[in-house]
């Protein structure tokens, strides 16, 4: 199979062949940089304009059909009109950190793409604690919405940050834990060695019930982290007009707009990575035959294919059900989802050590 | 200084909502004093959209009058001008045609069906589900299609008029009638899949904004939001009008008093207003539609009332007479006042997200309440 580390070694190689080692790796990071900021951009746009396909198509009608062929074009142009408009800033906010926050909110997106492989071979920084990486990192965004909440000196902002805060600090919990189950059984926080592991099978088949219930934990989770619907109490249009980026206009309020789909897009990666195996093909035991069919299917295509199986998801998710209460979304977490996911890692564990999976 | 901030003395919160905010459907102002999420005040502030049309109706003839009131309660533009031209009947003392009289209570019905089709989809939207808005609209659209041939409008119809409707209908009323009211019966279980029935939905209403009976009659309360709490108010029952009194249908009446019965009231409600139109949809008899009337119409002396069942509750008109082509005074007792005027009462202890859900089960229309 033909993988992309040659073409990384390739570039390595040519880089320093002709500059020095120091000049060679900032070079490499600088195209690292831009390889990231533009998929940044370009799953963005996809991620909008399949978010209003999706619920066009749920709502019986058609969804943009007009700026290109199909509308595909759409968010292009929704881009643009973001970058031409004023980004206003409240004259009673607090400048610094309201024009802070919304970059915070990138740059945690942006981190959080590092650890995810795309593809065989294809990962940006193949770090020894991958998994805990994600979750540290991702617990940073919640600290970009209170900035924002905050500093916008609105109650609507200030109520939505409130209840985005101890959202995601509750959901964190189920969230890790059932991180926590992939880990248990893999030994390793690796994210490669999280796939390499799942070559005979992916984990949620390999891994009985609990690795059923802690998928599903997961998904419930991070679409909560992620405020998406029926989670997305922080912006709750119907009772906060838009939670807390009411005050935001123009390309601030793009910059949480993408953050947002694209910390949808990365916690489906993840989910895809260590429930559903990440870029390897779907194996069956001894099959050797079916197998090296399956193999033939590129590595990448295996990868989105599953995660945006798992955004389609969460997007159905959104619409279809209605928003939950402040104190139900606490309920389900602490009362429900914690303590199903603890019994769950122990049972997992207990697995884990027996050896009775697969 | 605390009063500046928007901030009470005991550190409590207080957030406008409105008159600009999605969840009011209109520009009502509510100024809730809040203690966290937890509710401890509601204070609707009325007035935005008052264009004082009971001092305009006092210059206009009887004959006018009528279509202003289609811009009270603009879902149920039908049953107000139904209501008036009842009233001015009940002065002039004019027998409506059968068949006028059957058209109407068709119409009424339409337009109850329509009414309730939007509040079920604005309700949703305001719990955070969107889909079931456009479900909603693919149903009104049909409606406002069959009201747009036969009576020429979508919104405000005023085909109503003193002595009868103003033509007759259009031919293809009936078949259209009757296949929407064949596929509508498929799509209300579709309503149930997609929010009734759903958990989510299920414990956001769940004793949530309970209204006692009590309560419900002390505050004036009518429609399904008091017969969600197990108060029989309907007007159609009570005092039949026109071929009410005929037909067969029963009062939806809940017990619960919370947002899921005033919800389930409303969908229940829908069905028996198909069970009525379905009793006159073959039988609408043949005759004239409008009553033979003076050109200009004069009340005699005197006070009039009358009262009919519009999709939010008991719409009341009130016509004071001196006897001459105008009349002296009108006041209209609409059903949303007094609904939310209870909202205060249920609204305490909720939570904000609470507040919407509930404003949404009162199915309020703010033009109505401001006239």
């Amino acid at each position: 199979m033909w993988s992309f580390s040659g073409l990384a070694t390739g570039i390595d190689a040519w880089l320093t062949q002709r500059f020095n080692p120091a000049l060679s790796l900032t070079i490499e990071m600088v195209l690292a940089g831009i390889a990231v900021i533009t998929l940044f951009a370009v799953l963005g746009l996809v991620l909008v304009l399949m978010e209003r396909k999706v619920s066009a198509w749920m709502q019986i009608r058609l969804g943009p059909n007009r700026v290109g062929p199909k509308g595909i074009l759409q968010s292009l142009a929704d881009t643009l009109k973001l970058l031409v408009k004023e980004g206003l800033t409240p004259n009673s906010a607090d400048k610094l950190l309201f024009n802070f926050a919304p970059f915070l909110a990138i740059i945690v997106a942006m981190l959080l793409m590092a650890p995810i492989a795309f593809a065989k071979d294809l990962q940006l920084w193949d770090l020894n604690i991958g998994v805990l990486y994600i979750s540290a990192v991702s617990s940073i965004m919640v600290i970009s919405i209170l900035i924002a909440g905050w500093s916008s000196n609105n109650k609507y902002s200030l109520m939505g940050a409130m209840r985005s805060g101890a959202q995601i600090v509750s959901y964190e919990l189920s969230a890790g834990l059932s991180v926590l189950s992939v880990v248990v059984l893999v030994g390793s926080l690796q994210v490669s060695d999280i796939i390499k592991s799942q070559a005979d099978g992916w984990w949620i088949f390999k891994g009985h019930i609990p690795m059923v219930v802690s998928f599903v934990t997961f998904i419930i989770a991070v679409t909560a982290e992620t405020n998406r619907a029926p989670f997305d109490l922080a912006e709750a249009e119907s009772e906060l007009t838009a939670g807390f980026h009411t005050e935001y206009s123009g390309m601030k309020f793009a910059l949480f707009f993408l953050a947002e789909y694209v910390n949808v897009f990365i916690v489906c990666a993840v989910g895809a990575t260590l429930f559903l195996g990440g870029w390897m093909p779907f194996h069956i035991g001894h099959w050797q035959g079916f197998n090296h069919v399956m193999d033939y299917i590129p590595s990448s295509l295996w990868f989105f294919g599953k995660t945006f199986l798992l955004i389609f998801v969460i997007m159905w998710f959104r619409w279809t059900f209605p928003r939950l209460r402040i104190d139900q979304l606490l309920n389900l977490e602490w009362k429900y989802l914690l303590p199903i996911s603890m019994v769950n890692l122990l049972v997992t564990t207990a697995m884990a050590i027996l050896g009775w999976h697969f | 200084m605390f009063e500046e901030q928007g901030i009470t003395p005991e550190g409590d919160l207080i957030v406008n909502v409105g008159p600009q905010h999605p969840a009011t459907h209109g520009v009502l102002h509510l100024v809730i004093t809040l203690n966290g999420e937890t509710i401890k005040k509601v204070e609707p502030h009325l007035g935005y959209i008052h264009r004082s049309i009971e001092k305009m109706c006092e210059s206009l003839s009887y004959r006018q009058f009528i279509y202003v009131t289609s811009r009270m309660d603009y879902l149920s533009a039908h049953i107000n001008n139904h209501a008036c031209a009842l009233c001015v009947e009940k002065g002039l003392q004019v027998e409506v045609p059968p068949k006028a009289q059957v058209i109407r209570v068709l119409l009424d019905e339409l337009t109850r069906i329509a009414s309730h089709e939007l509040w079920w989809g604005a309700m949703a939207m305001d719990i955070g589900a969107f889909t079931p808005f456009f479900h909603a609209f693919r149903e009104r659209e049909t409606i406002n299609d069959i009201m747009e041939e036969t009576c020429g409008a979508r919104l405000t119809m005023n085909f109503m008029m003193p002595g009868g409707v103003m033509q007759d209908l259009h031919p293809n009323f009936q078949a259209r009638v009757k296949s929407f009211i064949q596929q509508y019966k498929h799509k209300i279980g579709e309503y149930a899949e997609l929010l009734t029935g759903n958990i989510i939905f299920k414990n956001r209403m769940k004793n949530v904004g309970v209204l006692s009976p009590e309560d419900a009659i002390s505050y004036g309360c009518t429609g399904p939001t008091a017969r969600g709490s197990g108060v029989s108010c309907d007007i159609r029952k009570l005092y039949p009008y026109e071929v009410y009194g005929q037909v067969d249908f029963d009062e939806i009446l809940e017990t619960g008093g919370d947002s899921l019965s005033r919800y389930m009231v409303r969908i229940r409600e829908m069905q028996q207003s198909i069970r009525i139109i379905e009793q006159l949809i073959d039988g609408i008899p043949e005759g004239d539609f409008q009553a033979k009337t003076k050109a200009v119409l004069k009340l005699p002396k005197g006070e009039f009332y009358q009262r009919v069942e519009t999709a939010r509750g008991e719409l009341g008109v009130y016509i004071v007479s001196e006897g001459g082509t105008t009349p002296y005074r009108i006041k209209f007792r609409s059903p949303g006042f007094s609904n939310l005027s209870v909202l205060d009462r249920i609204a305490r202890g909720g939570k904000l997200g609470d507040l919407v859900a509930m404003m949404g089960t009162l199915d309020l229309v703010i033009p109505d309440i401001d006239r």
